[in-house]
């Protein structure tokens, strides 16, 4: 039976075009995804496949480009699934991909909005550093990671940023010391009128509690363990303000200042 | 749509009739279905139940009065024309049988093997009331599916004309499915999107392969494709694209059967520990992905496994946990056995495993390791008290009756409510309280035109047969 030309527009082969290591675990992944370049929106995520037999892994979308119809991921290689994607290569391409899924970012014009993203969280943290600059605000992004080679995407931020503190555990790179030494710089120098973390559920915490001290709204994708993505299996569920709530179909971003972080971390850990 | 010469009134069927006394038919004794030792089949996945035999079937067809006035048939939400089939069965024309249902059910072994006939079709035989126990329908659409599936080069093909039309089904579980089957045989050209990586919707990631195997839907599912159904898979309605855009591609129909895959939780403390999960995240990831059966996809397990609930869904994962090794699993009910709403061969099948039944119990709280697993669950003694609106007993707290057992896996079976990511991205839809779409329950038209629904994503978490009729309602509808 021959397919529909539409139905042959919407059945993707999610083909690599372009591969890039970030350091020895992270890599960035291009890949052709029309129909998710076209819907997405900064804060969205994906659920992808690769093997037949493969698990469902969501990532958050760091990048589309709707004209090119390609979306990028920036992939850390934390277990076999993550590994396996990220040995792929272009040409290569992944089983499934589905998106774009969950709530997109709420961007408005709030003022200074200070953007701070740890390690692979860089990557989902981008396209909305992106659209809170394009939104007319100013934005003071704060990176962070273990070492110098674990700060990705610096000269992108850059060029939507008003200011970009960089901050390494070990000193390799910017200022040293943890996440928090840098969000508290910025919130002690000026008023901030938002603030937006992506990260290690850890580090989230810790920016949340300090945010929470200077009373500035913040918002924090989380990346919590998931099955299908739709709101089918309740893996994700994360408490908000003292409710369940399905990371998946209700978030990715909740408010910080709700969010318990300490079942979040106990639920993460195996 | 062809020929079948299988009225009432053929001559074969009208000789067939009376060629046994309908006293010497009644007389015939039900057949039983084999199936696998309680101790073997836990060991496997395997199909429980083996289907019937050419002979059992044949003496199963025999025991049906072809009545004038079949009320079976008033009990089948697709409508199958049921003393037609089973009559083609006793004439041994069994191709001829299959094509009978499949006018009308575009899932026969599917439904063969999930229906709860007892409380549909078999329940309005005309044995039951005369004292004998109904015809087996439901095992003898299963053997005539099945056999179907073994003799492929037999299967007639309906001519179907093509209208030029085309309609979109959004969601590939048992609605979407038959709905798309209807319209294709009317000359639709139907386009199903699904959003898993794998079509069949609840059929694939709900129900257990030793209750219906991936390939037997997988089979029925190709039946689809030849009669010119597409599928598109890792597209979620509402997301990927939108319903204006399925309008503006030229779908001048779209039927919504995007299913309750919402779980539900009792908000009780501990229920968010490490070990504790809904039914639908475990069975998903046994039955879709494979956990522990060579997908890359993990599942925890556990030595002494609650299972909260006293459904379908409740029995498939208490006995998913003895075949992934649980050495004790509780199947923990606050009301009584025989308030269950799961199916009695279910419960039966469940008990014959070794699943400990915990009625009149009720969790109220789970309790954790320094890790965050669960280690117990406390739960409170129940007592039947006035009956409620459903008509069952509803359960009353012993006061003070409150145990605490070692749990170290708890699977939450409570119910599902609609999967709210669709109707959400349909502006003005109207929805019910309950998250439902209100939907016209003779047409299933929607309030919005164009837009037709059935399945769960309207009822709220029913059944495989449900689903299907509310498919053909809304695809038979003028």
């Amino acid at each position: 039976m021959e397919r529909s030309d539409y139905v042959g527009r919407l059945q993707t082969m999610n083909k690599i075009i372009y591969k890039e290591q970030f350091s020895a675990a992270v890599t960035k992944l291009v890949v052709e995804a029309p129909l998710i370049a076209r819907a997405r929106r900064a804060g969205h995520f994906v659920i992808v496949r690769c093997g037949e037999k493969g698990e469902r892994i969501p990532l958050t979308i760091a990048d589309a480009d709707p004209t090119r119809g390609t979306i990028t991921l920036v992939v850390q290689a934390v277990g076999d699934s993550t590994r396996k994607i990220c040995a792929l290569n272009p040409g290569d391409c992944l089983t499934d991909v589905v998106g774009p899924l969950g709530k997109a970012t709420r961007i408005e014009r709030f003022g200074t909005v200070l953007c701070c993203g740890g390690g692979v969280g860089v990557a989902p943290l981008l396209p909305i550093i992106r659209a809170m600059k394009a939104a007319g605000n100013r934005v003071v992004s704060v990176l962070a990671g273990r070492s110098k080679d674990l700060i990705i995407l610096e000269k992108e931020v850059r060029d939507s940023s008003d200011d970009v503190i960089i901050m390494t555990d070990d000193g390799s790179y910017g200022q040293q010391g943890l996440v928090t030494v840098g969000v508290e710089q910025v919130l002690r120098r000026e008023h901030v009128d938002r603030c937006v973390t992506i990260g290690p559920a850890i580090m989230m915490k810790f920016v949340s509690l300090l945010t929470k001290k200077y009373d500035v709204p913040t918002e924090a994708s989380l990346n919590a363990i998931m099955v299908d993505g739709t709101g089918m299996c309740g893996a994700c569920r994360v408490t908000v303000g003292g409710k369940t709530r399905f990371v998946c179909v209700e978030g990715p971003e909740f408010d910080a200042h709700q969010i318990d972080f300490d079942e979040l971390l106990m639920r993460l850990r195996p | 749509m062809i020929e079948l010469n299988d009225g009432r009134d053929a001559q074969w069927r009208a000789e067939l009739r009376a060629a046994i006394k309908p006293k010497e038919r009644g007389a015939v004794e039900r057949v039983t279905m084999a199936m696998l030792d309680p101790q073997e089949r836990i060991r496997c996945n395997d199909e429980v139940n083996r289907g019937l035999t050419d002979e059992q079937a044949h003496s199963e067809a025999t025991r049906c009065l072809d009545c004038a006035n079949p009320q079976c048939v008033t009990g089948c939400p697709v409508a199958i024309d049921i003393p037609g089939f089973i009559k083609r069965v006793e004439a041994g024309d069994i191709a001829a049988a299959a094509a009978t249902i499949k006018r009308t059910s575009a899932l026969p072994a599917v439904c063969g093997r999930v229906c709860p006939q007892e409380k549909q079709c078999e329940s309005k035989c005309i044995h039951n009331r005369m004292g004998n126990k109904p015809v087996a329908i439901g095992y003898l659409e299963r053997y005539v599916a099945d056999w179907q599936r073994n003799h492929p080069e037999t299967e007639v093909a309906p001519a179907i004309v093509p209208n030029g039309r085309k309609v979109a089904v959004v969601g590939s579980g048992p609605a979407g499915l038959t709905y798309a089957g209807q319209m294709a045989q009317q000359g639709f050209k139907v386009t199903v999107f699904e959003a898993l990586h794998e079509v069949g919707g609840v059929l694939k990631y709900g129900i257990p392969e030793f209750r219906l195997p991936n390939a037997i839907v997988d089979h029925e599912i190709d039946g689809l494709r030849r009669l010119g159904v597409e599928f598109v898979t890792n597209c979620v309605v509402g997301k990927t694209i939108t319903v204006d855009e399925l309008k503006s591609e030229g779908y001048e129909q779209i039927f919504i059967g995007s299913g309750a895959g919402f779980p539900r939780f009792m908000n009780i403390p501990g229920e968010n520990l490490k070990g504790v999960m809904s039914s639908n995240e475990y069975l998903t990831r046994i039955n879709l992905m494979e956990a522990g059966r060579g997908g890359d996809t993990p599942v925890l397990t556990g030595h002494t496994v609650a299972v909260i609930g006293g459904g379908n869904t409740a029995m498939d994962s208490s006995r998913t946990a003895l075949r992934q090794g649980a050495e004790r699993v509780m199947l923990v009910y606050r009301r009584g056995r025989d308030e269950m709403p799961a199916r009695r061969e279910e419960i039966e099948h469940a008990i014959e495993e070794g699943v400990e039944l915990m009625t009149l119990h009720n969790p109220v709280e789970y309790l954790g390791d320094e890790s965050g697993r669960v280690k117990a669950m406390r739960v409170q003694r129940m007592e039947l008290g006035e009956p409620d609106a459903s008509g069952r007993r509803s359960p009353v707290p012993v006061e003070g009756a409150i145990d605490e057992v070692p749990v170290d896996l708890v699977i939450v079976a409570v119910g599902v409510s609609p999967n709210p990511l669709v109707p959400q991205s349909v502006p003005g839809l109207e929805m019910s309280r309950r998250g439902t779409i209100v939907v016209d329950e003779n047409t299933m038209q929607s309030n919005i035109d164009g837009l037709v629904a059935g399945g769960d994503i309207v009822r709220g978490g029913a059944t495989v047969i449900l689903a299907m009729g509310d498919g053909r309602r809304a695809a038979t509808a003028k």
